[in-house]
This record gives C-alpha cells, structure tokens and sequence, in this order.
C-alpha cells in the first residue's frame, strides 16, 4: 500500500489543489444558482406588490401567467447550457494543469 | 356500466407492452450489478429518457392538470419546480457524486463518513419518501381504473395495478425499467400533447382558454353545449379543410360553461395568491388583503420543497450511478431538463381547458373529482349521444389514459426498485446477513420487492380523497429536508462529521414527516365516509388551526422550517463533534470534485483496500 497522500511534492494530492478546485466549482455553482434563485424568488414578491401589472394581459395571458407557465423552462435550460459547457472547460483546466505540473517536474529530475 | 372500447384497448396496449418490455429484458438481467445500476453503461439518451419517464409520475401527468382545475394559477409552481429542482441537483450534486461512485446514498453516506452505522440511518428514509410517493402512485392507478371501468371500487384498480408492477419489477430489476422507463417517457410526451394540440385547435389557443378567465371578459350567452357541437368531429373527420371547418364554432365555444358553486371564482382563480396558498388563512375567517401575507409564505415554503426535494429523490439520485463518467452525467441532467421542460408546459392547458368546457368536475370528489381531467376531457370532442360519427375523443381520451398507465406505472416501478434495494441491497446484504451469496441476495431481492409492493397498495387505498400533485409534494418536502441538506452539505463541507450529518437529516425529515402527516390526517378526518371514522381522532386539529392559520401552513408546507433546521444543526452538532471528521477527508472531497481524468479514485480504492475495506 504506498498511498500518495503524504506525498507534499504530488500537487494532485495537494491541500492547495483542492483548494482552489472546489472554490472554482463552487463560485461557478453559485453564479449560477444565483441567476436562477433571483428569478425565482422575485416573482412571488413581484405578485405581491405589482399585482396589477403581473394581471396586464398578454396574449390572453396574465404576464405572470406567461412567466410562470411558459417563460420559466427556457429560462432554466440557458443556465443548465452554460453551466455544464463551463464546468467542463473548468474540468479540462485543471487536467490540464495537473499534466503541465506533471511535466515540468519530469523535466526537472 | 359501459365501458368504452377504445379507452380499454389502448390502456391494455400499454400494460401488454410494458410486461413484454420488462420481461424480455429480464432474460439478459444476471448478475447482481445488473439487478443494482444496469451494469453502469446506459447512454446519454436512453438515460436521459428513462430519468425523465420515472420522473413524470401521475403527479405530473394527472394531478397537476386537476390542480390547475382546482386552483389556478398557485398549482402553475409545481410544474415550474418540478422542472427547476434539475437545475439545483445539476448545479450542485449530480456531479461530484457521480465521481463519487457507489450504488446508492446509503453506500454514498457509508463512504463519505466511513460509517456502516450512518448507513442504517440513511436507509429509513428511502423508504420513508418511497411510502409517501408510491402514495399519490396508486391513488393514479385507482382514479385511472375506476375511469376505465365505471363502477369499479377505487381500491380494486390500487391493488390491481400495484400487483402487476411489484410482479414486473421482482422479475426484472432495474435493467428491465430503464428500457420500459425510456419508452414511458415518450408514451407520455406523445398522450399529453397529441390531445391538446386537437383540443386547441378546435376550441382555440391556450392564451385565448386562460382570458376567458376574468371580471373583465365579456363573455357570450349562449349556453351552447361543446360537447353536442357536430363541427368538432367534421373539422377532424376532413383534415385537409380543417381552417375552413373549425372557424365556425371557435367563437361559439369560447362561451364557456357556467361554473358550479363549488368552483372558485375568476379573480381568485387567475390571479396569485388564490384558493390553494391562501386556504388556511380563508379557514381563520380573514379576508382580502389579510391573507395575502400567508400565502407569500405557503409560496415559498412549496417552492423550496419542491426544488430541493428534487435534489434530495432517492429513486433520481440512483440513475446518476448509472451513467459511464460524470461528464454523460451532467449531459443526461441537461437532456431531463429539456424532456421533462416541454412536457410541463402541457398539464396546465388541461386545467385551464376543463375549468372552461367541463366545470362539472369541480362537483366530484376522489377519484371522481378533477384528478381525472386529463382522462376525461378528450372526450367532449365525441359525437352527440345518437348521432353518427367516429368517436375521436374515445381515441384522444384512450390515448391519455395509456399515457396515465405508463406515468404511476414507470415511476412505481422506480420507487419499487429503489426501496427494493435498499431492503435488499442495504437492511438484508450489509445489516441483516453480510455473508449472504449473490444469488441469496437476488432471491431476497425479489421477496423485498413483493413485501415493499403489499404495503405500498395498502397505504394507498387510504389516500382516496387527497389531491395527488399535493400528496407528492409533501414527499418532495420529506425529501428537502434529509436527502438535500445531507448531499449538499456532505458534498461541498469537509467540516462535517457523521454525528452532525445523522442529526440534522433525522430530525430535518422527521420533523417534515410528522407535519405532513399531521395534515393529513386532518383533512382526511373530514371525509363524511369511512375515511372520515377512521381518522377522526384528528378532527379537532382542525379546529386548533383555524385559530392558528401560521402553524397550519407551517404544517402543510414545512420546508421553509424544516430544511433550514437540518442544515443549521448539521453545522452546530458538527462544529461540536469536531474531532471526528474523517482523517483522510482531504482524499474523499479530491475524488468528490477532482476531474476523473486525473484517475484520483483510483488511488482513493488502493488506499481504501490497504485499509483493510
């Protein structure tokens, strides 16, 4: 059993690493969830205090009927879209990092 | 008693392809693995698909259409976080616990916090959220049956359907639903839309359906009868000339049906804030502008249940394992999104359309009230009793009661083998017998199977008379409160200890259980039936929350309390208990979050068997 943890020089295995790997991931999650909650949470207080502008009819529909039932999905798809085609750029990043970090101490012996 | 022919082939059709679906996939079904995750290698696609047909239960496909019906717009939340709570699990979860790897979140909890003991925690509420959604299932397969075969009990449809699919999922296991799931969801996609685009096209647009709702409209006085309107069948019959046909009675029609007195008004039905959020303050006697402040709180309580109980299902989360990395894992969570988004989009017009052409759902109660909208209402584009003419609407309506068949159907069959597993898999191979054989555990597997599927018809035969997209909600509510806090913080906290983790979930969902029980209870001991004896040590409760209209919404929809609690003691107990974080912590969150390329799993399993593991 020879585990890589004790090893200090293997950045894959490093506090440092990890650090900012999950502080990477974490700020992108957030950003994203942040887009997304606002909306969510907005729109009952929009209700709440313009009830006469969330009644205004568009199309038949109220608009918050329009948002809600309709607008919302879309809105919902673009975060997802951006969020995964961020995270796995994220992902390659710091692959990538690691194979480079990886070289240069080959190199190095 | 006369049973419609159509509607009975189709419904049969989808039952018969179901069984042959699941049991020519059984023969390729061997190993134990095959039993657990499907052998880890199902495609994007076929995942995506089958994640989506588990997920459309008879909440989805029934009981919100009959929510819109009964509520308006307050029930549009549910779709919307339905949908939404993807997000949250994509955003937060479905990655780093893919990477993860381990059958279920048993063995996630047993791995993160090397604890067999936390596993057996964990387990209890598998089944705990299993029960309360196989619940609304079978009130689903009940409602649907009784509408197949007037006159049938509502209980015998619950026992019929919960047998067929305990004795399909023991044979099978999982490898067997995920192809009968895939099929599912476009089964559904198909029942749901075909209809309403006909319906539509012949008694106009969505928008136009939801402005014949207000003070405002002017509405025409003819009290013309959709349902006896010959142009309807004409404008189907012809095809080609449909435009020219159906013009003629689209204005006519939008004269809709007067509404029952039991039908909530216009305003309240249009608008915010209506019958359901604002129904416990209504109860207190208040009025007006004084109940809107209770029903932005019963909003938000449903919003956060919804979307963090979506992350916290354990008949989802299960699916996750079954992706080859973590990468076709967010690509599948993209897909669902996208699959399940469009179906949402339809339930509501079902609401909206029968609230306009069939308010005399609104005078049913159980499986005779508005859960069965979407079942009933192609029907009104049938010919006149007498007069000739093919019956499309029996086809339209055969064809969404097929659709309902397969919605409790998959997400029965998903819930049977999750909970079946964590009998088996959990509570019999790793509690009970940890010697057992592998061909032990697959015959145990199938017991379990029959055992979870006994009890699931039992609890359901009690549920008649609560609304089925409410009773999911309360198991999406039981859910924010366990699963989503321990994924969530377990995933992104190295802080947190086993007795933190144990503390928070159980007393978070136990909590939210006991509440929603509590509801319940309550309502069904207002039930004038049998229903009504039974629980009727519950009535004064009611009587309690009529004066306390705050405690009965935080009853009703308690996550707003609940998960709050369970992620806040999480941290406290934690922080206590500090000394017990896992030593090699550091190793667990690299393979939670590193990219797999770097092959840090690997060496974590290495580690892991030096151990002694």
């Amino acid at each position: 059993m020879n585990t890589p943890k004790s090893d200090a020089s293997d950045r894959r295995h490093s506090e440092a690493f990890l650090h900012e790997l999950m502080g990477k991931q974490l700020r992108l999650s957030v950003a994203c969830a942040a887009v997304f909650l606002l909306a969510l949470f907005a729109l009952p207080l929009l209700n709440y205090f313009l009830p006469d502008v969330m009644a205004t009819r568009v199309g038949g529909f109220t608009l918050t009927w329009l948002i809600l039932g309709v607008l919302f999905f879309p809105l919902v798809w673009v975060i997802a879209w951006i969020f995964i085609r961020r995270s796995i750029a994220l992902e390659n990043a710091e692959a990538q990092s690691i194979a480079d970090w990886d070289r240069t101490k080959a190199s190095k012996k | 008693m006369n049973i419609d022919l159509w509607i009975l082939a189709f419904s049969a059709l989808t039952v018969l392809a179901t069984l042959w679906l699941g049991f020519r996939s059984a023969r390729g079904a061997k190993s134990a693995s095959d039993f657990f995750v499907a052998g880890r290698s199902v495609s994007v696609g076929w995942n995506a698909s089958a994640i989506s047909g588990e997920y459309l239960s008879a909440a989805s496909f029934m009981g919100i259409a009959g929510m819109v019906m009964s509520s308006g717009y307050d029930a549009l939340w549910y779709p919307v976080c339905y949908a939404c709570g993807y997000l949250f699990l994509l955003l937060f979860i479905a990655g780093p616990l893919r990477r993860f790897g381990a059958y279920t979140i048993p063995d996630f909890a047993e791995g993160r916090y090397d604890s067999p003991v936390f596993r057996k925690i964990a387990v209890i509420f598998v089944l705990f959220i299993g029960f309360f959604y196989t619940m609304p299932q079978m009130k689903g397969a009940g409602t649907t049956l009784a509408y197949v075969f007037p006159g049938l009990p509502y209980w015998v449809g619950v026992v019929l359907v919960g047998a067929v699919i305990t004795f399909n999922v023991a044979l099978g296991g999982m490898k067997g639903i995920t192809l009968v799931q895939a099929f599912q969801y476009w089964l559904k996609m198909f029942a749901i839309s075909v209809p309403i685009f006909v319906l539509l096209s012949v008694y106009g647009g969505y928008g136009k359906q939801v402005e014949a709702n207000g003070e405002n409209v002017q509405r025409p006085t003819s009290n013309a009868q959709p349902s006896t309107i010959a142009p309807t069948t004409a404008a189907l019959d012809v095809g080609s000339s449909t435009l020219s046909v159906e013009r003629s009675p689209l204005n006519e029609i939008s004269a809709r049906q007067p509404l029952p007195p039991k039908a909530p008004g216009d305003t309240a039905w249009l608008n915010p804030f209506g019958p359901l959020t604002t129904k416990a303050a209504k109860a207190a006697k208040l009025e007006g502008p004084a109940t809107k402040p209770y029903a932005l709180l019963y909003t938000y309580s449903l919003i956060i249940a919804v979307v963090c109980g979506t992350a916290g299902l354990p008949h989802i989360l299960v699916r996750f394992y079954t992706n080859p990395d973590g990468g076709a894992a967010k690509r599948t969570t993209m897909w669902v999104m996208i699959l399940i988004g469009i179906f949402y989009v339809f339930p509501p017009v079902f609401g909206v359309l029968a609230r306009n052409l069939m308010p005399e759902l609104y005078n049913g109660v159980g499986s005779k009230g508005t859960d069965k909208v979407v079942l009933e209402l192609p029907r009104i584009l049938n010919p006149a009793p007498g007069s000739t003419g093919f019956p499309w609407g029996s086809v339209l309506s055969g064809i969404t009661c097929a659709g309902a068949f397969a919605a409790f159907m998959s997400t029965f069959s998903g819930l049977l083998v999750s909970m079946t597993g964590a009998l088996a898999h959990d509570v019999y191979g790793r509690i009970l017998r940890p010697a057992s054989t592998a061909s032990e555990r697959m015959k145990m597997f199938k017991w379990c199977a029959l055992f979870i599927g006994t009890v699931s018809v039992f609890l359901g035969c009690f549920v008649e008379k609560l609304e089925i997209n409410f009773m999911v909600g309360q198991a999406f509510a039981i859910a924010a409160a366990s699963y989503f806090p321990l994924l969530f913080m377990s995933v992104w906290w190295r802080g947190m200890t086993v007795r933190g983790a144990a503390t928070g979930m159980l007393t978070g969902g136990l909590c939210s259980l006991v509440a929603v029980a509590l509801t319940n209870a309550s309502t069904l001991a207002l039930d004038t039936g049998a229903m009504g004896r039974l629980f009727a040590g519950f009535k004064p409760l009611n009587d309690y929350w009529a004066a306390h209209p705050l405690l009965r919404i935080l009853c009703e929809q308690p996550a707003i309390w609940c998960v709050p609690l369970a992620i806040g003691l999480m941290i406290v107990v934690s922080r206590l208990t500090r000394a017990t974080i896992p030593p090699d912590i550091r190793m667990k969150m690299l393979v939670l979050h590193a990219p797999e390329q770097l092959g840090l799993k690997q060496d974590y399993i290495k580690e892991h068997e030096g151990m002694g593991h």
